[in-house]
């Protein structure tokens, strides 16, 4: 992940990264146990709607996209699959140890290692799990990322589409989802 | 009809949206201190609206974009119908009928573009959003036709006119208690708020019509449903909770009547559709034909408190 560090934006897209910055729609993808940190950071202990965060039904909605934990390689093609419907600017916060670097799971046979060879992390959250102080923490640092136009992930995407195609396709063998629901 | 007509529209037109917008934000306040949240900046509302407009936003087909340009002129064509406090953009046309026959292309539109979309929760939601309607709007509209019957008028303006002067007293809900307690509950079926907003439920059906709108639709979404609040509000608090003699007085009753709809909401459960149209069948349209007959037969109401 590459962080571009001089700030080329122009006014019409710092106005634009503002509103971005505080208003911040969320799809969490909850297959791993960090979704069970995410309701006591959105009621009234933590309250995320303080920072302009409320969660979103569908990834069309959404401008965030949080994988809790680690992923198997089955629901990794569903990730790909939703991240692609998500509208740009996009962002996404990966947490725990899981999706750094496999975590517990480092040798299973069925989750993958290292989550951005595949979609592109914009911030980690280290910590297994990481607390909602720790969550809190990571979407305060988000929200000045975005503001500072560092969030850049979806545009490194587009830009390197064949290596993260690669990855994908190397790992997976196919990304096609075959069931019910996508024939 | 003049040039000042069409700027007087579009004057009521953007104090409608950045009024409810506010009220709307400052509802998702006293949502959260309900429940014992800190909650939103109070212009939240603004930066989401603005946020989604900002955004890429992709087609599902010509039926899809179009049904939302349909809805959000439809929805725009009503508010510059709305009386506010004795200001009318078009003197004369605030006719009950032609707000709800152009409030009804609003809804269609957007249930033309969510059906385009073409996924099944769309359509889902879509079926309820329309069955709900049908379910509030028979009650009310008996409620409404007593009031025209009662006051030979279907002018919005005239009907809220002919209530002030007499403070509470002479309020439609005050003289006519069990249609106030239908267009109270009607309100309710209208905003898409609980126990009636089995439309929407996020968590069942994925939020319903909104299920594939992402980016710049959502954000003209998000307009037009800050606009049908705006007229919903105002043709209930018009008709029957007394309009407003001033503007302020107007606004303030606004923000108390939406408040106390969205206190009351966020303590309900959620009725299946089902269940709304049997309620509404059952409670509310007794309620409404009650209270026509005793308009008609007996008047009472009408010029009781004269």
């Amino acid at each position: 992940m590459v962080l571009e560090n001089q700030d080329n934006r122009n006014l019409w897209e710092k106005i634009g990264d503002y509103f971005s910055a505080n208003s911040i729609w969320m799809k969490w993808y909850c297959t791993g146990c960090g979704a069970i940190e995410l309701p006591p950071t959105m009621t009234s202990r933590f309250d995320m709607e303080r920072l302009g965060m409320g969660p979103m039904a569908t990834p069309r909605q959404a401008d965030v996209m949080l994988i809790t934990g680690y992923l198997s390689t089955k629901t990794l093609r569903r990730v790909i699959y939703s991240y692609e419907q998500m509208q740009d600017p996009k962002y996404i916060v990966a947490f725990g140890s899981c999706t750094i670097n496999g975590g517990v799971y480092y040798d299973s046979y069925a989750t993958i290692n290292q989550l951005d060879k595949y979609i592109p992390v914009d911030l980690y959250i280290a910590g297994c799990m990481p607390r909602p102080e720790a969550v809190m923490n990571a979407f305060a640092d988000l929200i000045s990322m975005i503001k500072k136009g560092q969030a850049n992930g979806w545009r490194h995407y587009q830009e390197n589409y064949e290596w993260y195609k690669k990855n994908q396709l190397d790992s997976l063998e196919e990304v096609i989802i075959h069931d019910e629901f996508h024939e | 009809m003049t040039v000042m007509n069409f700027v007087y529209g579009f004057i009521i037109l953007l104090a409608a949206f950045i009024f409810q917008t506010t009220i709307t934000g400052f509802n998702r306040k006293v949502t959260a201190r309900i429940q014992k949240r800190y909650g939103p900046r109070w212009y939240q509302q603004f930066l989401d609206i603005f946020k989604a407009l900002r955004k890429s936003s992709i087609t599902h087909g010509w039926i899809f974009d179009f049904g939302v340009i349909m809805a959000l002129g439809g929805i725009m064509a009503t508010v510059i119908f709305i009386p506010v406090a004795g200001f009318e953009a078009f003197p004369n046309m605030d006719n009950v009928y032609i707000i709800s026959y152009l409030l009804a292309i609003g809804m269609l539109g957007m249930a033309m573009s969510a059906a385009g979309s073409g996924n099944p929760w769309a359509s889902i939601g879509v079926s309820r959003a329309l069955t709900n309607m049908l379910a509030y709007d028979i009650p009310l509209m008996i409620v409404i036709f007593t009031l025209i019957f009662a006051f030979d008028t279907a002018s919005v303006s005239e009907i809220a006119a002919m209530q002030q002067g007499m403070g509470i007293l002479g309020w439609n809900a005050i003289r006519m208690p069990l249609g106030g307690i239908v267009a109270f509950i009607a309100l309710f079926g209208m905003l898409g708020k609980k126990p009636f907003d089995s439309f929407i439920a996020p968590a069942e059906i994925a939020s319903g019509p909104m299920v594939e709108y992402g980016g710049k639709h959502l954000g003209f979404m998000f307009i037009l449903h800050e606009l049908m609040t705006f007229i919903e509000v105002s043709l209930i608090l018009n008709l029957f909770f007394g309009g407003g003699s001033s503007i302020l007085v107007y606004a303030i009753k606004y923000a108390i009547l939406y408040t106390l709809v969205n206190i009351i909401s966020q303590v309900m459960p959620r009725y299946k559709i089902d269940q709304a149209v049997k309620f509404f069948y059952r409670v509310p349209l007794v309620f409404a034909i009650i209270q026509g007959l005793v308009v008609i037969f007996l008047g009472w109401g009408v010029s009781v408190w004269f």
